[in-house]
């Protein structure tokens, strides 16, 4: 409850500051706080990758961002009104669909049918203890290499744009 | 900020550590939390720090740029690889039962190479992503 408080806290000064410098500090923050929920909910794996990947690197090249532009943000030159209208539109429907899910705990859920087999036909066919490894790479393999090459497609689609302008400065 | 001592030391302290660690969150993944996506950015953030303190050169000396965008589709096909190999053994795709003599020693094996190639393809993607950023701010 109290990182979740800090964790709204901290959405609030992201949207309000105007120095992107505090902005980006501010994402790391709110990366730990999302990172400690993550470990209350005990799924450590996931906190790692949120520890790793959002305060450190992305905050790290948000800064690098930082450097290559202005550390103050614009006042908005159009109305805010449509950008409004599109937000609260999506988190309307997000919410109308969170409705859908079920009840928090709920046991007929597929996560409590199907979880615990997976939880004992780990050890027996994989042999290796920890149960999310086996399921990522083994059971799951064919999504992780979605993953992969999700990775893949983004990191050479960022070089691609990230270069261009560099390469045409050195043909002139 | 190249020379400042207590930066320059503190890295050199830190560095070995961030490595054995990300080294440890990879092979270590079986038994503890952790696989390849963390320890690959962790790694990639062992470089981040070293070419922070020490200067873009110094990095793109041992890790020069070509190589590490190289290893970013290298990682993918180690993984696509792994499961063509079970393919070829006379298994599905992606199913590592037949790479070893037994399927529990062949599952280990298929997960350690695919870790291994997520964690290639990570690493080297936040490296040549930092790479780009900083390239962009010298020139």
């Amino acid at each position: 409850m109290v990182v979740l408080t800090l964790l709204a806290a901290t959405t609030v000064g992201i949207v309000r500051v105007r120095n992107l410098f505090a902005v980006a500090i501010l994402t790391g923050v709110y990366s730990f706080l999302m990172a400690s929920v993550m470990l209350v909910l005990d799924a450590v794996d996931v906190a790692m990758t949120e520890a790793t990947v959002g305060a450190g690197v992305a905050t790290v090249l948000m800064l690098g961002t930082l450097s290559l532009t202005k550390t103050e943000e614009n006042r908005p030159i159009h109305s805010v009104a449509l950008p409004l209208f599109v937000a609260a539109l999506t988190g309307a429907v997000l919410i109308w669909g969170m409705s859908g899910l079920p009840d928090f705990g709920i046991a007929e859920t597929p996560v409590h049918l199907d979880g615990p087999d997976y939880v004992d036909r780990s050890l027996k066919e994989i042999g290796i203890p920890n149960v999310v490894t086996s399921v990522l790479a083994s059971y799951r393999g064919f999504d992780t290499l979605g993953e992969v090459v999700v990775i893949f497609t983004g990191g050479i689609a960022v070089l691609m744009l990230l270069k261009r302008p560099a390469a045409r400065k050195e043909d002139e | 900020m190249r020379m400042d001592v207590v930066l320059r030391v503190a890295t050199k302290l830190l560095l070995p550590l961030m490595l054995v660690f990300g080294a440890y969150v990879q092979l270590h993944g079986e038994y503890s939390p952790g696989g390849g996506f963390q320890a690959g950015v962790i790694v990639g953030a062992a470089g981040i720090l070293f070419s922070l303190v020490y200067g873009l050169e110094a990095t793109t000396r041992i890790m020069p740029v070509y190589v590490v965008e190289a290893l970013i589709p290298l990682g993918a096909v180690i993984f696509a690889g792994v499961g063509v190999v079970g393919f070829l053994a006379g298994d599905n795709y992606l199913a590592y039962g037949q790479l070893a003599g037994d399927p529990k020693s062949g599952q280990k094996l298929g997960i350690i190479l695919v870790e291994a190639g997520v964690f290639v393809t990570v690493s080297a993607t936040v490296l040549a992503i930092f790479y780009a950023f900083a390239g962009r701010g010298v020139r």
